[in-house]
């Protein structure tokens, strides 16, 4: 069964997660040298840019456990994109502050409407509208299902955030790494980034993994397992 | 096939025409929210025309969420919803039937009057022009992609704010290319390109909204 197996890997990504997180934090603030152009304050991007990468990974996945559950009509799959939702929205708000604050300093401004910063905005509208509906629909199945469609009616938004930098002319300044060539900022800065990014991953894994056993508690009260787990089988006569 | 479509459309519009008032308060909401925006920046012209494109699409947006509740609500009520689903006949082909007579009676009488919104923030004649070929492109994926989300809630408790928090990000490619079209003109550029870009997004909602309606639908009769 897939909960006592959550159960034991939720405390070693948790560990990972501090563990890389640590790390990241040390190189941001200690190794990572200071920006010719931006001083200090780029030390944001530590936070800034593995958050926007997970809000939008996140979404990506979450889309997918909504398609499988949708075509195969697993449980799972439906409490897997529920697990994720609010983690990514968590990502996408961090992106979104950490960016505002990132601004202020650098371009002068706490907000421009341009297209990364809007695209990504409605990413957040996304999740948000998710959760909601999912919260609105009582009967679980109903809620799994319906979700899903609009979690694929969602998933155009995503491509047209991660090239907004390119199509459109914007404040914003395009990917500074990439699979294809060398990145362009220092090595140390980019380990620091690599080292936050996986403990972002960490956490997310640790986090959704947690709320998918509370949500599989929350459906499968009526079960005898889930009762003994509980306790309240045995207090019962 | 063509004949369900013809004959859902008629029954729709038929609808329509015994209760006059529900498409005709739609156009006067829309009509009613553009005119407020004067009130609330001040009556320079200047500004005024500037800000007239997107003034008039974010109209023509809340007209639609405001019409959408209605599109399946009372077949659900009175069980011709569950009929319908249990015709010989595709689902995706009454919805699309649907939406189609949800556009003619709320998106091409928007597109339409739009035309006079535009004199009153003083947009020149070309851009009128321009302005009404987005409305006659951008109001379709509206009705389309609004369909979805009225069958997402149908049902639901609190329907209607729902409704707008899940459909209105969806909107936002057809603001843009809409309003960016009007811009266009405006600025004495060619804004044939945000129109095709308004057409592709048409072309797409075609083939996405009422798959995502009827995939929400059969949740619904569930």
């Amino acid at each position: 069964m897939f909960f006592p197996l959550a159960g034991k890997l939720i405390p070693w990504f948790s560990l990972l997660a501090g563990a890389f997180a640590l790390s990241g934090l040390y190189v941001a603030f200690f190794v990572a040298p200071t920006d010719a152009q931006q001083g200090e304050a780029y030390r944001i991007i530590f936070i800034h840019v593995p958050a926007a990468w997970m809000s939008m990974f996140l979404y990506l996945v979450m889309a997918g456990w909504a398609a499988v559950g949708l075509v195969l009509n697993t449980r799972l799959s439906g409490m897997m994109a529920s697990a994720l939702a609010p983690t990514g929205a968590l990502f996408t708000f961090v992106a979104l502050w950490s960016g505002s604050l990132w601004g202020r300093p650098t371009w002068g401004t706490w907000w421009v409407w341009d297209a990364r910063l809007t695209s990504e905005l409605i990413l957040l509208f996304l999740y948000l509208g998710f959760i909601a509906l999912k919260s609105a629909i009582p009967d679980p199945s109903r809620a799994d299902r319906a979700g899903a469609v609009l979690a694929l009616l969602g998933v155009v938004n995503v491509p047209v955030i991660y090239f907004s930098v390119q199509w459109w002319n914007t404040l914003h300044q395009g990917a500074s790494v990439s699979l294809t060539r060398a990145p362009s900022m220092a090595m140390t800065m980019l380990a620091g980034m690599l080292l936050m990014a996986l403990a972002a991953w960490m956490y997310s894994i640790a986090a959704t993994l947690s709320r998918l056993r509370a949500i599989i508690l929350e459906r499968e009260r009526d079960l005898e397992w889930v009762q003994l787990q509980s306790g309240s089988l045995r207090t019962a006569p | 096939m063509g004949a369900a479509f013809g004959l859902v459309v008629a029954r729709e519009l038929r609808l329509a025409l015994r209760r006059k008032g529900e498409a005709l308060n739609v156009l006067v909401f829309f009509v009613v929210v553009a005119s407020l925006f004067p009130f609330g920046v001040g009556p320079e012209p200047a500004m005024l025309q500037a800000m007239a494109a997107g003034v008039v699409w974010v109209a023509a947006l809340l007209a639609a969420i405001v019409s959408m509740p209605r599109l399946f609500a009372a077949d659900l009520a009175d069980g011709t919803l569950e009929q319908l689903a249990a015709s010989p006949h595709p689902l995706a082909v009454i919805v699309g039937a649907k939406v189609a007579a949800h556009w003619l009676l709320t998106g091409l009488p928007l597109a339409l009057v739009a035309p006079l919104l535009g004199l009153q923030y003083g947009l020149p004649a070309d851009a009128l022009g321009v302005l009404v070929a987005a409305l006659l492109l951008g109001t379709p994926v509206l009705s389309l992609l609004g369909a979805a989300g009225a069958a997402l809630t149908l049902g639901v408790r609190g329907g209607g704010a729902l409704l707008a928090l899940l459909v209105l990000p969806l909107f936002v490619p057809v603001l843009v290319f809409g309003a960016g079209a009007v811009g266009a003109a405006l600025s004495g550029i060619n804004p044939g390109p945000h129109l095709s870009l308004l057409g592709a997004v048409l072309a797409v909602s075609c083939l996405v909204g009422p798959w995502a309606a009827c995939a929400a639908l059969r949740v619904a009769l569930d």
